[in-house]
């Protein structure tokens, strides 16, 4: 089987991978780069188990080829570490097993620096591309609505503590 | 204990760091591929090999024609590869061994599978009809694994559980009202997020070591054992965290065959994941249910007696749907008082995916047509549904159909649920229209629950302590964390005993089974009850020599000593003590000599009191205690085109003793969503030809974000249960309980229909509508 060099631009890191052209993001970014945090849930764009960020959008990895990532800026899960997200995730207890987390912490953060403030109606339309089996979605949507107003309070108010939300339950 | 604690995990799983059974991959792993059958039943004529051995990277090829080894948790019918004929859509017909996925997939498509087509079984109704083809021609000739089991030889019934306590048809005879009902519910997915996978590799000396992301690693490595006769200590299963079970990834399938592909290729390691396809069509799934109730009352709506068909719709094979059908058995009659109850649970073969363990063991769709022939009973005697319910329900002093006489301890306080349900979704009865002239009618619905183990009565638990030279504390236990939150609950219970904040218990995520101690299986909620109780045992263990070594610092009897705050110190003179640290690796004198060693406290715990059910009577203790509760479901329907709203859904279960809110609220609420999914969306569809129709994620409908009830209600009574650890009940799967059967009478009472199955489309909504007539 064929394969190419391709290089990539990973959570601000230059990459070199080899890929078939049939190699998905997912396949690559997982396979070669140790990048597992992206999960393939069903590979045909249905859960977002596997989303990750390209150009400062939410795409589903497995339904991208990694030939088109290349020459794009692509985030993963591993590149997030401090974001507000990922704090009210822990804060909110939005999740349970874990493995739709990643997914969804990939369209908050794409929310958070797309729209900033974004409103419900917003936040849930963003929210649909994803599925998770284990929560409520409840935890989930507060924890979005929290990450997404501390990415607009800096703008607003200057600088805002970031893990100062309750741990009650 | 009363503020939320996060997960030992948490940070793992927000940063990409926690790994599951799929996300490690090794030079030299291969990748092995399944072949799965399009047809529902038919004879295997030929598999043809030739093309895709000659895919390169291809390292083996294997169909059920290598090995004779037949599965099977409680009755052994099932091949691992199919052999000789299929008996369901997406059966494994053969498996594909490479060096790379892409050569697995290529070469799966250019295996031919040669198939005459068989008359497919489609149904409960058209398994037991008469001359109905046999999906096991042969079952009279399976060995049994696990009693009990009664498989009827010469039908498509594999097995049979009885409850016959008094005399119900005599009672229904003479009873004032008889209601009679039937329902149909389909099977229902279990839908992990992580489909199920494994890894294997058969090590030089024979040992076989695999990684699998199961719910039950224990049992996996004893029925690896007893397929392939080794020694169940050669068996080494690991299972690091899982990706969400509900049942799913308790029974054996892919390990074994991993086992044959990792055979096949000298022992060399390989890697087997489903994709979701097969995940929903060649693994396990929920039964469906067919049943038939009949009720009798009183005029004034006080139940007499019952009588009770369920059939299970297992599918092709039986696997655990056994011991789903005598759970069934065992709770029957949903949470209400009635002193003549018959019952028959039948496991009823079909060409349809078999079925397992599905979060409820049975207790979803059972409450189903319980709760909804309540309500009709209500309708008959003219009284409100919830207070149909009170009335009736089971209490203190009253016996279960298997005999069981409850106290409060055993069943914790079900009116207070009921009532408190009642505020929580603001009872007023049935439906309601809308303010003027709106489209829009708002409907509730009502339903009761209860539910205990059914766990085999030697099941068993273990922990393992060892202490830190820091004062800290290691804890191993045998139980998986599929997202329940166990592992932290299990540091909890610890931190707790010893006094020392939780961040002072460290434990793995992975359950290791050479070096864990042993864990029944991480189901039935028991996880909790019976992993807290190894690890107070443990740490009574460790107390112990704490103590012991305390008193030889301090010169005293260890009686007069106490553990905690990292202290070991006088009982009777707090500030008179020694550090935990300074004796937890034994204690050095300021001369260097030195007394005692590590502290280790071990703590095991196994089933009390419990007995299988007689197989006639039904009599029998199926678990250490039940789970009750009641729920609630406000909905708004457009009578337009039958789109509905889910405003309000309510849980209130009396949980013993809550440990972790946050977290306990959380499983609750996942619990309802998945219930409120399967009573609106969730279907297992089958075609005309018995072919699936819903393998994927688009066509198998789960809730969605903004799906999800405008207000989830989760409240907790506490009514300790003695004997378990910190007063704790078991909660994890009773939030899908009754959510169903919520649904369909919200619905109902919206609609001013009656709405007896699920799932509740719009359309299905207008049709009941349209053939009623209004
Ligand atoms: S936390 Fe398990 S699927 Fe979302």
């Amino acid at each position: 089987m064929r394969r190419d060099e391709l290089a990539l631009d990973v959570n601000g890191e230059a990459c070199r991978v080899l890929a078939r052209g049939a190699d998905t993001l997912l396949e690559v970014l997982r396979g070669q780069l140790g990048l597992t945090g992206a999960k393939p849930g069903c590979e045909n764009g249905d859960c977002g188990a596997c989303t990750v960020i390209v150009d400062g959008a939410p795409i589903k990895s497995c339904m991208m080829l990694a030939q088109e990532a290349a020459g794009r800026r692509v985030r993963t899960v591993e590149g997030l570490a401090g974001t507000a997200a990922q704090q009210a995730f822990v804060e909110r207890f939005a999740f349970q097993c874990g493995y739709c987390t990643s997914g969804f912490l990939m369209v908050a953060q794409a929310l958070c620096e797309a729209h900033p403030g974004a409103d419900e109606a917003r936040m849930l339309e963003w929210l649909r591309s994803n599925i998770c089996r284990c929560t409520g979605y409840e935890e989930i949507r507060a924890a979005v609505r929290d990450a997404v107003a501390r990415a607009k309070a800096p703008a607003v108010q200057g600088t805002e503590p970031v893990a100062s939300a309750s741990r009650q339950g | 204990m009363d503020h939320a604690v996060y997960r030992k995990e948490a940070f793992e799983k927000v940063t990409g760091a926690a790994r599951y059974v799929g996300d490690y991959e090794t030079p030299g792993l291969h990748h092995a591929e399944l072949i799965t059958s399009p047809l529902p039943h038919a004879r295997i004529r030929s598999v043809d090999v030739r093309a895709a051995v000659a895919v390169p990277g291809v390292r083996a090829i294997l169909t059920g024609r290598e090995s004779a080894i037949l599965c099977g948790e409680v009755l052994e019918d099932r091949p691992p590869l199919a052999r000789g004929r299929v008996r369901y859509c997406g059966e494994p017909v053969a498996v594909v061994v490479a060096d790379c996925e892409a050569a697995a997939a290529e070469a799966a498509q250019a295996v031919r599978v040669d198939y005459e087509p068989l008359p497919p079984v489609r149904s409960v109704r058209e398994a037991l009809a008469e001359g109905a083809p046999r999906v096991h021609p042969d079952l009279g000739s399976y060995r049994i694994a696990q009693q009990p089991v009664a498989p009827r030889a010469g039908s498509n019934v594999a097995d049979h559980a009885k409850v016959r306590r008094g005399h119900a048809p005599g009672a229904l005879a003479k009873a004032e009202v008889v209601v009679e009902a039937r329902y149909s519910l389909p099977q229902v997915d279990h839908a992990a997020m992580e489909t199920r996978g494994v890894r294997c590799e058969i090590l030089p000396d024979g040992r076989i070591e695999l990684h699998t992301c199961s719910q039950a690693p224990f049992e996996v490595q004893k029925a690896i054992a007893t397929y392939f006769r080794i020694g169940v200590g050669s068996v080494v299963v690991h299972t690091p965290l899982v990706g969400g079970g509900f049942g799913g990834k308790a029974p054996v399938q892919l390990e074994v065959i991993a086992v044959l592909c990792a055979q096949a290729i000298g022992g060399r390691p390989v890697k087997l994941i489903n994709s979701r396809e097969q995940d929903i069509a060649a693994s396990p799934v929920g039964p469906g249910l067919e049943a038939r109730v009949r009720l009798g009352a009183t005029r004034a709506g006080r139940l007499v007696a019952a009588e009770l068909e369920y059939w299970l719709d297992i599918g092709a094979y039986a696997d655990s749907t056994p011991r789903v059908a005598r759970a069934v058995a065992s709770a029957c009659t949903g949470p209400y008082r009635t002193d003549d109850v018959w019952c028959d649970v039948y496991c009823v073969y079909t060409n349809h995916t078999y079925g397992t363990a599905w979060r409820g063991f049975g207790h979803m769709p059972m409450t189903f047509a319980i709760e909804r022939t309540m309500d009709k009973l209500a309708a008959r005697v003219g009284k409100d549904p919830a207070e149909l319910r009170r009335a009736n329900l089971i209490g203190p002093g009253d016996r279960t159909p298997t005999q069981v006489e409850l106290n409060r301890n055993l069943l914790g306080d079900l009116p207070k649920c009921l009532e408190r349900a009642r505020e929580l979704v603001g009872w007023r009865g049935r439906g309601v229209r809308g303010e003027g002239e709106d489209r829009h009618v708002r409907g509730q619905g009502v339903a009761c629950f209860w539910k205990t183990s059914s766990s085999p009565p030697n099941a068993t638990s273990g922990a393992l302590i060892t202490l830190n030279a820091d004062g800290s504390v290691n804890l191993a236990v045998g139980a998986v964390e599929t997202g329940a939150g166990t592992k932290t609950t299990a540091a909890l219970i610890l931190a707790h005993r010893l006094d020392i904040p939780v961040e002072q218990v460290h434990l793995h995520m992975d359950v290791n089974t050479l070096v864990d101690p042993e864990h029944w299986k991480t189901v039935a909620s028991m996880a909790t009850y019976m992993v807290g109780q190894a690890v107070l045992d443990a740490a009574e263990d460790a107390v112990r020599q704490l103590k012991h070594m305390g008193g030889v610092v301090l010169k005293c009897s260890p009686e007069d000593l106490d553990v905690g705050r990292g202290r070991v110190f006088l009982k009777d003179d707090p500030d008179l003590y020694v550090d935990v640290k300074d004796v937890a690796h034994g204690y050095q004198y300021p001369d260097g000599d030195s007394v005692g060693g590590q502290v280790m406290g071990r703590g095991a715990y196994i089933m009390r009191h419990l007995t299988l059910l007689d197989p006639e009577t039904g009599r029998g203790m199926p678990g250490p205690s039940w789970t009750v509760g009641a729920q609630a479901v406000e909905v708004e329907l457009d009578t337009r085109d039958f789109t509905y709203r889910i405003l309000k859904a309510v849980t209130v279960l009396d949980a013993g003793r809550v440990i972790n809110p946050a977290v306990a609220r959380g499983v609750v609420m996942g619990g309802m969503s998945m219930g409120l999914g399967y009573g609106s969306r969730e279907c297992l569809m089958y075609g005309d030809g018995g072919e699936l129709l819903s393998n994927q994620l688009r066509t198998y409908k789960v809730m969605r974000a903004g799906e999800e009830p405008e207000a989830y209600h989760v409240e907790f009574v506490e009514t300790p249960q003695k004997n378990a650890p910190l007063g704790a009940r078991p909660i994890g799967e009773h939030g899908v309980l009754g959510m169903p059967a919520a649904l369909a009478s919200a619905l109902s009472a919206a609609a001013g229909v009656e709405l007896d199955t699920v799932p509740l489309t719009p359309e299905r909504i207008w049709r009941v509508v349209r053939e009623a007539g209004r």
